[in-house]
């Protein structure tokens, strides 16, 4: 039986906490703002004995993705944490992990993209890494940064699945403040994970391999690729199932896409991160002036759930979607993109809207979300015509 | 040491068949370096480059050993991380306490002296128990004879054009051994595809050491070098004989110049035409208007020359 421990403490820390249960033999990293408590914790857990990790402080991210990648086809259990510019540095890195078919885990906090310079959350650092090959799972709260990094190791090292995965928290909001987090003991994490079984070792010395072989013109590069594409895509399957074992242990619900109020909903804000909360809280006290509001969150945005999306949103008059991230040059954010082409199939459209919001840490005030929900309101009425892309409480 | 004997009946872990150019010194180098190394189980990370393209050719691979690839930057990098899962993995008794192997990151010229020396820096400073090897052959020769750090002054490359204003690379080459050196790791040498004996000893010496090991091979290309592919041991030998490159080894700190080099203080060195020469490369420098370019030249490799009798405390 399960024991859990409940503490007060930060979403980093119950990270690196998630990190020594999940027992990796090898941790490499790079300091970077607002990951670093990451890292410091884990640096405490070798200090003292705690873990049989090699802890390699590497010189950069690109060489701790490097190692990570380096020790993975050894034959390692191996872990990191990012954020922002370091994740950028790795994008290289991000695509040779995951060509590879590496299970490496890696937690991101995020935080915006330079320049100009800033500390503070936005996913533009994630987003940037969408089409990397990457599980990428997002947290609204540190409970599910800590929920997410044992589900996404578990899902990686999956022999149906075996690719890289990212587990992302907003930077300081979820990273840096105190929250009631439930914690698992060490047991029950190592049984829940279990052994990493490696397939292909460098280190199985009496069977040799190549790894990272040239497949240049000609050769298998395409079907390699289209492999990888099924991987990703056996991988929704795998997330699923891990997140209801996790359910199932934790009492705490898991989808790849978490509604709320939306049984009934006629207006609906889609979202990931922090920010559900914020809407969530809104929804209550449109629902009390008797409007109709729902929240989507998006948990797993890779694999995309677009079927799980789409029956989520099919009943809505109006979707607005939150983007915390840029898409320049294009209709609209990320998540906009990925939920109008999800709803296409529908018989009868909706108006979709998006909201770029909270880039570089910009505060989510409620009144921003009243807002959206007012214009979602406008829309559905008939006072207003479904507008572009509008820039939430930008100045 | 093993003597030739005892080395020809040792495994060659680069297998023939693979798709590099008649004559090219990184195979050569790899070979002697690993017939070297001794018979522990070795494991491989290679940098983007020509040994790494052509001898992986997938479905097919040339080594016998353990291997990966990873990017162009990162190969001390990625070997940082196979070591330390090999301890991690030991400590966690998934392997056995008493299992030893050793662990070889090789790069080119580029992917050392340039794109790959944060990366190889890192490595050394860190401690990581790994030979590092280089084969220098003085350019991008992967991606069509593009200058590096370690193209020579005056050597022709795509991207040091000769022409009416410019006779090839301004520049003088970085000197990457010393500047390892200087990470005080506990073994570090240069050697040349045309000295095996020598070559094949500081192999044995590097993997020897507790630590972070370097060598430096100098290691022809025919192809950018624009030499004959039959001529590429004989270029190298010259490369030592005109002392533009001195075959030295830093032993736990202490500087030592190799017999080779160390001949040469009292016979006397080639002048540095002889090695040129040999070499399209160089063709242009000479004609009549770059003689100056060539004694600048010649000044520059006995001031390394010089340097490197000085901290080998040869006197």
């Amino acid at each position: 039986m399960a024991e859990v421990k409940t503490v007060a403490t930060t979403g980093n820390l119950v990270v690196a906490e998630a990190m020594r249960q999940c027992k990796p033999d090898v941790v490499a990293a790079y300091p970077i703002t607002p990951q670093t408590t990451i890292v410091e914790e884990y640096a405490k857990f070798v200090a003292q004995g705690r873990v049989h990790t090699e802890y390699v402080t590497v010189e950069s991210e690109h060489s701790a993705m490097s190692a990570c990648i380096g020790a993975s086809a050894a034959g390692a259990r191996v872990m990191t944490a990012t954020a922002s510019q370091g994740l950028a540095l790795m994008w290289e890195e991000l695509h040779i992990a995951s060509g590879m078919r590496l299970p490496i885990v890696m937690a991101n906090a995020n935080r915006a993209l330079s320049a100009p310079i800033n500390i503070h959350c936005d996913h533009g650092d994630a987003m940037g890494a969408r089409d990397t090959g990457w599980v990428i799972l997002f947290a609204e709260t540190a409970q599910e940064a800590y929920d997410n990094t044992i589900i996404c190791l578990k899902v990686a090292e999956d022999p149906e699945v075996l690719l890289p995965a990212m587990t992302c928290l907003d930077g300081f909001i979820t990273t840096h403040s105190i929250d009631r987090i439930e914690l698992f003991d060490d047991e029950t994490v190592a049984d829940f994970v279990g052994e990493y079984e490696p397939a292909n070792a460098l280190l199985d010395t009496d069977s040799p391999v190549s790894h990272g072989c040239f497949a240049g013109l000609g050769g298998p590069f395409f079907e390699f690729k289209k492999a990888q594409r099924l991987a990703i895509d056996r991988s929704k399957g795998v997330v699923e199932r891990v997140g209801a074992a996790f359910s199932e242990l934790s009492g705490r619900p898991f989808g790849l896409v978490e509604s709320d109020m939306m049984d009934d909903a006629d207006l609906a804000i889609v979202v990931i991160g922090s920010t559900a909360g914020n809407a969530r809280h809104v929804a209550k006290e449109m629902r009390a002036q008797g409007v109709k509001a729902g929240v989507v969150k998006v948990r797993c945005f890779r694999p995309f759930p677009q079927a799980e999306l789409v029956a989520a949103l099919k009943d809505a008059k109006a979707v607005a979607v939150l983007d915390r991230a840029e898409s320049f040059g294009a209709e609209g954010g990320p998540l906009y993109l990925e939920t109008r082409s999800a709803l296409y199939d529908l018989e009868t459209r909706m108006p979709v809207v998006n909201y770029i919001y909270g880039l570089g840490g910009s505060d989510v005030r409620l009144e921003l979300i009243r807002q959206v929900y007012s214009d979602l309101s406008d829309i559905v009425s008939g006072s207003a015509s479904p507008s572009g892309l509008v820039y939430l409480g930008a100045r | 040491m093993a003597t030739l004997k005892e080395l020809t009946h040792r495994e060659d872990r680069l297998a023939g068949g693979h798709r590099l150019c008649a004559g090219c010194g990184a195979s050569i180098a790899m070979r002697q370096i690993m017939l070297g190394a001794g018979t522990d189980p070795l494991v491989v990370g290679c940098a983007t480059g020509c040994l790494e393209v052509s001898t992986t050719i997938y479905p097919y691979t040339s080594w016998r050993i353990g291997y990966v690839h990873n990017a162009f930057e990162n190969s001390a990098a990625t070997v940082s991380g196979v070591e330390a899962a090999f301890k991690a993995l030991k400590r966690a008794g998934k392997i056995p306490a008493d299992k030893k192997i050793k662990f070889m990151a090789v790069g080119g010229d580029g992917g050392t002296y340039d794109i790959g020396l944060q990366s190889l820096s890192g490595a050394m400073e860190r401690g990581h128990d790994m030979v590092y090897v280089c084969y220098d052959n003085g350019a991008y020769m992967n991606t069509g004879i593009q200058r590096s750090s370690a193209t020579p002054k005056g050597a022709w490359a795509t991207t040091s054009e000769v022409g009416a204003a410019q006779a090839g690379k301004q520049q003088k080459r970085k000197d990457l051994t010393s500047i390892i050196a200087a990470h005080n790791v506990a073994y570090a040498a240069q050697g040349s595809i045309s000295h095996w004996k020598d070559l094949a000893t500081k192999a044995e010496k590097a993997f020897a050491a507790e630590g972070p090991a370097f060598i430096n091979v100098l290691a022809t290309c025919p192809r950018g070098w624009r030499s004959a592919y039959n001529k590429s041991i004989e270029i190298a030998k010259l490369g030592v004989q005109t002392g533009y490159w001195p075959l030295f080894e830093v032993e736990n700190g202490e500087w030592k110049m190799s017999t080779s080099s160390k001949g040469l203080v009292k016979a006397g060195r080639k002048p540095i035409e002889d090695f040129l020469k040999p070499q399209g490369r160089f063709k242009h420098l000479f004609a009549p208007e770059n003689s100056d370019l060539l004694a600048e030249i010649q000044a520059d490799v006995d001031d390394y020359w010089e340097y490197i009798k000085h901290r080998c405390g040869v006197e």
